[in-house]
């Protein structure tokens, strides 16, 4: 059957089994591959998307899910030439290691600070406590996300 | 540093952009999958194919009877069969691999097949197996199940132990551990028209993977090319043939089409490689003032049903287990055995982590035997510049193992440990202490630990950087980058990279054992220099300067200030011949020349020149109710050399003593008959941001002369002190022993629970 929804801001249509995952149509379809896969029982949080702006894992989401809805993945967020504070957040604070975790952690982050703009360290441990990261210990993950918070509330930007 | 970025990978990391092997789909691409039937040791009387091959989508199902060459891989003992034919010997073992059109295709012919096993009998326990009668799990080999036993002795320890007035005793265990990388082990592979087999694999070595997969299918090893790009993660679990031999074997047999392998989290945890479980029975003897005087140790490690790393995993944490303490007579026996166990392997901290776990605890228990201050005794005894180890090796490399542990006395989590344990809040205790742990770099002695760095000026006028060792996560790609940019006075955003390909870049070893930025560091720098000297010869040619050592190398360009006059890279560059525009140079680590003839046993890999060191602080936070532990705080002082990107260096800290933390707390892939009761991520359990504390870090001033930028290597020593340190922390704050890791709630409440019987 046919599914449409958008893709980070874009319509698309497509022929497939509803019955799919919705992460494999993301990766294997359409190319989105910043959404990865770690554990495929929703576990680790790697293949997180944004799905009418909440918070999802498209490891456990099927096609027929998506039909008429807004997904956006970490493409969708920003790119190098214009990365999200975020995206940049991470990079420049060492959140970043092997990086396999790292997209669908930042939707986690940007999933957080859309609901608690101010989070202390405790509020950004606790938001991002469904996505596993195996190489930073998460402590550079938290000073980048309240990082991005400080520039996002229009505070200036702190080493 | 220049740039807002520190590590080159960052933002296309955090922008999703990077690519992995796992994100490798090429056109037409076949999916290729093992079928393991979950027997921990049985007889392969048939396996049964047709049923699966008459499904739509898939094209062949392959057996033993097809692996060509030898069907055996194993970095050092090559024991592990590509499918087995007639044995499996643990419940991971593939006998069949399917290749198929699609996903669904695959799953639904995995499904399908079926084997004929007779059940053999098998063994579990490595103590058992080390028994004359106990079932073999390779049948006819001289040894039994002792894949190898070997020997450190040093004085007399028996003699020295019995003298005396203070001895303690102790036996530890630790568990299976699994590195948990978050991409799973994968790859594609496809055979071109002109023969080779080009690979592109989640590796960290691809050097040895060529080797691995000629060896294994009977190919020629030039006729395998390996490419690695950045990797999800690895920590030792992706040193050796994990989907390699798989995939390559797919690709004979593909037509020339694409084949495309990824394991499923089930399959990493069932079939991929994990840290080895342990047994540790230890003596540590001492005068009354604390100096030590005998340890008297055996160590038992579980590798599974294959070689793989065991023997080297043993190895070096037999030449650990000392601590980094002066020990004047030592004996350690050490015992690596096969078992129908999973697979046990490389994992950051190869040995060191389970044998420092054994070394500190010792030394806790003789600083309460004797009432003395754990940090003081350990001041005491350590290992300084100079000085020979408990294996005959003199420290004449950066050894700041002091400076590591006085900079936690001068900690205030240590300076206030009373205070703040007093003020446990109701129903909770509270603990602090501190474990010290060095770890070695580098393969050690017997093998050569060398990489070769390639440098080019582009066509275009760039420098182009070949990095030949993996980066698994750990940043050295970054390092290597901000090494070349600063060596070629260059801008590192102007710098082109190329990641590990065996076809272009030059051999190196793997990225592993601490070593990699240190011997592929020092290889660049060198390479850097000859190019950065070749570049101003050659200008001076076209500047008609006689004397090229007053000539500058700038971003883009090399000028003469005398005369005010500079030739443009991209100029010299069209003149060049690309021969001229190449500059490789090699390093190779050094290795400890004088060793007592105290060893026995030992093949390969030792002993060890340099060591990383580093002290960690803990503060516990124990729930008398639920048996919870919690760590609050965390720090960790490091002796890692000199170092290049500070960012990184804490990187490797936090990230390793988070790993630390995992297996001090609730990691453990257990197993019962052979089986794996955690076969998942919701069952075995690795933490969260939730479940562990702020890791602070400290570098100790530092300088290994021998190393890029005075560096030595840290990717592994954070490992090594979290269990120690916790366990040791749980210990003050409860008045309970916990031998055996991790410390899971249940463990900790049935201690609990001893301790107020006894009262």
């Amino acid at each position: 059957m046919t599914i449409r929804f958008t893709l980070n801001g874009r319509p698309v249509a497509l022929d497939t089994d509803p019955g799919r995952r919705a992460v494999d149509i993301l990766r294997e379809d359409l190319g989105a591959l910043s959404v990865k896969e770690g554990c495929g029982t929703g576990e680790c949080g790697a293949c997180s998307v944004l799905l009418d702006g909440e918070l999802k894992l498209s490891c456990l989401l099927l096609a027929a899910q998506l039909e008429g809805r807004e997904v956006v993945t970490c493409e969708g967020l920003g790119d190098q030439d214009a990365p999200h504070a975020l995206q940049v957040a991470f990079a420049e604070h060492g959140a970043v290691q092997c990086g396999f975790c790292t997209p669908g952690m930042v939707l986690a982050a940007e999933s957080l600070l859309r609901e608690n703009p101010d989070p202390d360290r405790e509020d950004v441990r606790r938001g991002l406590s469904g996505n596993l990261c195996r190489c930073t210990g998460y402590v550079k993950i938290v000073d980048a996300v309240q990082a991005a918070a400080r520039e996002r509330r229009g505070g200036r930007r702190k080493k | 540093m220049s740039g807002r970025f520190p590590r080159v990978d960052a933002l296309p990391k955090a922008c999703g952009a990077e690519r992995f092997a796992a994100d490798q789909y090429p056109e037409g691409c076949l999916w290729a999958g093992a079928f393991r039937p979950g027997a921990a040791h049985a007889r392969v009387l048939a396996v049964h194919t047709a049923e699966a091959l008459a499904l739509p989508g898939v094209l062949k199902v392959l057996t033993a009877a097809d692996v060509p060459g030898a069907n055996l891989q194993g970095i050092v003992h090559k024991d592990q069969p590509v499918l087995c034919g007639d044995v499996v010997r643990h419940a991971g073992d593939p006998v069949a691999l399917v290749l198929a059109e699609s996903r669904e295709a695959l799953e639904r012919a995995l499904g399908l097949l079926r084997a004929d096993l007779e059940p053999l009998p098998a063994v579990f326990d490595p103590r058992e197996a080390m028994r004359p009668g106990a079932p073999r799990v390779h049948a006819g080999r001289e040894g039994g199940n002792v894949l190898m036993a070997a020997e450190i002795r040093k004085g007399d320890a028996a003699r020295a132990l019995a003298a005396c007035p203070v001895v303690v005793r102790g036996t530890f265990e630790t568990p299976r551990q699994a590195p948990a990388f978050l991409e799973t082990e994968c790859g594609v592979a496809r055979r071109l028209p002109d023969g080779v087999l080009d690979m592109t694999v989640s590796t960290q070595s691809p050097f040895r993977d060529r080797f691995e997969v000629a060896q294994a299918l009977g190919l020629d090893p030039l006729s395998v090319r390996v490419r690695a790009p950045y990797l999800g993660g690895g920590f030792g679990g992706k040193d050796g043939s994990t989907v390699q031999c798989l995939l390559a074997l797919a690709a004979l047999h593909a037509d020339g089409r694409p084949v495309r392998m990824a394991w499923s989290r089930e399959e990493s945890f069932s079939a991929g490689y994990k840290r080895h479980p342990s047994i540790l029975r230890c003596e540590l003897g001492a005068d009354r003032d604390g100096t030590l005087r005998a340890l008297r140790c055996r160590m038992v490690l579980d590798t599974g049903a294959y070689a793989h790393l065991g023997g080297e995993v043993l190895e070096l944490g037999m030449e650990h287990m000392a601590g980094p303490y002066r020990v004047p007579h030592i004996l350690v026996r050490g015992f690596c055995v096969y078992t129908n166990n999973p697979v046990s392997g490389a994992m950051r901290g190869f040995g060191v982590a389970q044998a420092t776990f054994c070394a500190e605890r010792m030394m806790d228990r003789l600083a309460a035997k004797l009432g003395l201050d754990p940090l003081e005794l350990r001041l005491k005894n350590v290992l300084g510049p100079g000085e020979e180890n408990a294996c005959g090796v003199r420290l004449t490399g950066s050894t700041e193992a002091r400076a590591c542990l006085t900079a936690l006395r001068d900690h205030p989590f240590w300076a206030s440990r009373r205070e703040w344990a007093a003020q446990a809040p109701a129903r909770t205790r509270r603990g602090v202490a501190v474990a010290l742990a060095h770890n070695a770099m580098g393969y050690g002695g017997g093998l050569p630990d060398m990489a070769a760095a390639k440098v080019e000026l582009t066509e275009e006028g760039r420098f182009r950087i070949y990095c030949a060792v993996s980066d698994m996560g750990q940043g050295n790609v970054g390092g290597h980058a901000a090494m070349a940019a600063q060596a070629l006075n260059q801008p590192r955003e102007e710098l082109d990279i190329v990641l590990p390909d065996t076809e272009r870049c030059h051999p190196s070893g793997s990225s592993a054992a601490g070593r990699t930025t240190y011997t592929f560091g020092n290889a660049l720098l060198k390479a850097c220099a000859a190019m950065a000297d070749k570049v101003r010869a050659r200008a001076a040619l076209f500047l008609l300067c006689d004397d090229p050592s007053s000539l500058v190398l700038e971003s883009g360009r090399v000028i003469w200030p005398d005369a005010c006059k500079s030739v443009s890279l991209a100029l010299m560059a069209r003149f060049l011949p690309r021969d001229d525009r190449i500059s490789v140079a090699e390093f190779a680590m050094p290795v400890a020349r004088e060793v007592s003839g105290a060893s026995r046993g030992f093949v390969l890999g030792f002993p060890h020149l340099l060591f990383a060191y580093s002290a960690h602080l803990a503060r516990v936070e124990l729930d008398e109710l639920t048996g919870r532990v919690r760590v609050a705080d965390y720090f960790a002082a490091t002796d890692g050399g000199g170092v290049v990107l500070p960012q990184g260096f804490e990187q490797q800290i936090q990230g390793g003593a988070a790993q630390g933390l995992g297996l001090a707390l609730m990691e453990d892939c257990a197993s019962r008959d052979g089986r794996l009761l955690t076969p998942d991520l919701s069952t075995y359990l690795v933490p969260t941001a939730l479940d562990l504390p702020e890791i602070g870090s400290l570098a100790v001033p530092s300088h290994e002369s021998s190393g890029p930028g005075g560096l030595k290597g840290v990717g592994e020593v954070a490992m090594d002190a979290p269990l120690p340190a916790v366990a040791s922390a749980v210990e003050q704050a409860a008045g309970i022993r916990l031998d055996a890791a991790p410390l899971t709630p249940e463990r900790v409440l049935a201690a609990l629970r001893r301790a107020r019987k006894n009262t």
